[in-house]
């Protein structure tokens, strides 16, 4: 009997290793696997399609003697939280040995890298054009344009860089991807390489990661042969959120201070090293395989405006399912929410879900009709970002939250640019005097003159979008502030 | 591994100055200021340069921490999950570090937190007490 249990650190950290070893010493064969992306199931058990979970090592008797039936989920395949996704980029979720070379092969690996090959760079570059792939990164820029910029550059040194700096909170795709999938990432890399002319890739991991980090050069080290002449190196950051900012990302790369460099010019064009260099998200670059392997237009059949394909959405915070669910734009934030998320796990009600990380809007229950699309979302003056949710219940504070906002952005601040080197902290200490009741209304005010300057006036997304959750915050949530006035 | 160990190896790469500091950190504990003359000798930066970088990155320590750290995330999704109130619950302990990070990507399953490459999930009170006495 063949046991499957993940090996991804969610996994991991919720006790799968002590669930497997139980396993092992009752003489069952087990098999370490990706993770299916069911968080509240975690660790997850799988024997013969069938699922039990959340598993603790006293179960496993009872779930090799065929019992254990208040944790069985019946086929994982068949639950409604995989069956309802549309997954292109997680397809091996849950299904293969993350480093195993046969594994990948045998469900479809490498197949995007060959098409690319016998098509050529030019064309390649036109199937990533055609099927709409926008940057999974929170930009939303079509990768398509940045690939042709890079390739019509002229220069004999060109790079590939996968921004796998993945700070928001609310996200974890980027991190199953590269513990789950790591050969898809790296095939990406090799078929980016390949249609712009670049030898060489680096991986900027952030140091919050270490399973990441040591999947990932383990399968570098595993699938060399395979995707030279082009290299893929592993980097690891070192704890600053601003690195998950592209220009920042390439001079940490470089081996300087994380400072955001103005553009232009863009890094297509002067990247890394002053050379030009593609700079793509994980999902983005794990996503061109399936692209290239299935075509074009099966991607660009999935989702709905100028929001084409699907999008690994995170679900986290307070919510009873949480996980990885993907699927073509278009769902709303209601049906992810409570559909699909079942509500919240305390059972208080909703109150407000942040979509994007700590840079997006805090959308509250009444624009849960909202379609995840790129353009509803800035519609609503919010964002989709790298795609995360984070529910919070009844209990929330809101004043307390637009305060770690702006907290936040002083603690992670470059420092390159005023509005948000001083502008946070300012912030900071406006919102303080909110919460301490003084001159509510007049220091409310002063925020919104605030954040004004900092969304207008910043060089890149840090400052320029810390003012989403804070005015968000306010818009919908006045009454968290008003009622500490003391006036 | 010696200093000069670390610097060998990462000859001829390109940005070599975080990999070198993150070597250090790891062989060292910290990155003292002998270490950072050393470097910017051999990168031929200036140990303004080096110090800068060092400073700049939340990872970097200067001074060696000879107590357990335990890495709990503070961010929005542990935050929901009712991190604030788990450290609000926590006998104060002097005899271990307790280090807030911005996301640990196990947000689904706060409150986390990590100790070395060990990560912990669903953290209620009760286990996170019992983590802090196995440091």
């Amino acid at each position: 009997m063949k046991v499957r249990i993940s090996d991804d650190a969610l996994a991991l950290a919720c006790g799968a290793d002590a669930v497997a070893k139980a396993f092992v010493d009752a003489g069952a064969e087990v098999e370490r696997v990706s993770s299916w992306g069911m968080h509240w199931l975690e660790p997850l058990v799988e024997i013969n399609g069938i699922g039990f979970g959340p598993a603790t090592p006293a179960d496993v008797a009872d779930i090799l003697a065929g019992g254990a039936d208040a944790l069985c989920i019946g086929p994982i395949a068949a639950h409604p939280f995989i069956a309802r996704q549309q997954r292109l980029t997680f397809v091996r979720a849950g299904k293969t040995r993350p480093l195993d070379l046969d594994d990948y092969y045998a469900t479809g690996g490498w197949q995007g890298l060959a098409k690319a090959r016998e098509l050529g760079p030019s064309a390649t570059i036109d199937a990533l054009t055609a099927s709409g792939l926008r940057g999974r990164g929170g930009a939303g820029f079509p990768a398509g344009i940045k690939w042709r910029t890079v390739a019509g550059a002229q220069s004999p040194q060109k790079y590939i860089v996968c921004n796998a700096d993945e700070g928001d909170s609310g996200t974890f795709a980027d991190r199953m991807v590269m513990e789950g999938d790591p050969f898809m990432l790296i095939e990406g890399m090799a078929i980016a390489g390949h249609a712009v002319g670049a030898s060489k890739g680096y991986v900027y991991i952030r140091s919050e990661y270490p399973h990441a980090i040591a999947k990932m050069v383990a399968a570098v080290k595993a699938c060399a042969h395979l995707i030279a002449p082009f290299d893929v190196e592993i980097r690891v950051g070192a704890g600053a959120y601003v690195c998950g900012e592209e220009t920042s990302l390439l001079n940490s790369l470089e081996g300087k201070r994380g400072e955001v460099r103005a553009k232009p010019p863009l890094p297509a064009l002067e990247g890394l090293f002053g050379k030009p260099t593609v700079v793509n998200n994980v999902l983005t670059l794990a996503t061109v395989p399936w692209v290239l392997a299935n075509g074009a237009e099966a991607y660009a059949a999935y989702g709905m405006g100028r929001s084409r394909g699907t999008m690994p959405i995170q679900i986290a915070g307070n919510v009873k399912h949480g996980g990885l669910f993907e699927t073509a734009f278009g769902i709303t934030l209601g049906e992810l929410v409570n559909d699909i998320g079942g509500g919240t796990a305390s059972g208080r009600p909703v109150r407000a879900v942040q979509v994007g990380g700590p840079l997006g809007a805090y959308h509250p229950p009444a624009q849960f009709d909202t379609p995840f699309d790129y353009e509803a979302f800035t519609g609503v003056d919010g964002l989709i970002g790298h795609g995360g949710l984070v529910v919070f219940d009844a209990q929330v504070d809101m004043a307390k939250q637009a305060r770690f906002a702006m907290e936040f952005c002083a603690a992670e601040s470059c420092g390159k640019c005023t509005p948000c080197r001083l502008g946070s902290t300012r912030g900071t200490e406006t919102l303080d005097r909110v919460l301490a009741g003084e001159d509510v209304d007049a220091n409310l005010a002063l925020i919104e003159d605030l954040c004004d300057t900092m969304k207008f006036g910043s060089l890149c997304a840090l400052g320029g979008f810390t003012p989403y959750p804070v005015l968000s915050a306010i818009t919908h949530f006045r009454e968290d502030f008003v009622v500490r006035n003391k006036a | 591994m010696s200093l000069a160990d670390i610097l060998s190896r990462h000859k001829g790469r390109e940005g070599p100055l975080l990999p070198i500091l993150h070597d250090v950190q790891a062989e060292f504990g910290h990155v003292s200021e002998d270490a950072i003359r050393a470097i910017a000798l051999d990168l031929n930066l200036t140990r303004a340069e080096v110090h800068g970088v060092v400073s700049f990155y939340h990872d970097y320590r200067s001074t060696p921490e000879p107590r357990p750290v335990l890495k709990l995330c503070r961010a929005e999704a542990c935050q929901a999950r009712g991190v604030a109130a788990l450290v609000a619950a926590m006998t104060p302990n002097p005899s271990i570090k307790i280090e807030t990070v911005y996301c640990l990507g196990l947000c689904s399953v706060g409150p986390a937190a990590m100790v070395g490459t060990d990560v912990h999930a669903r953290l209620d009170a009760t286990k996170l007490e019992k983590l802090v006495e196995s440091l």
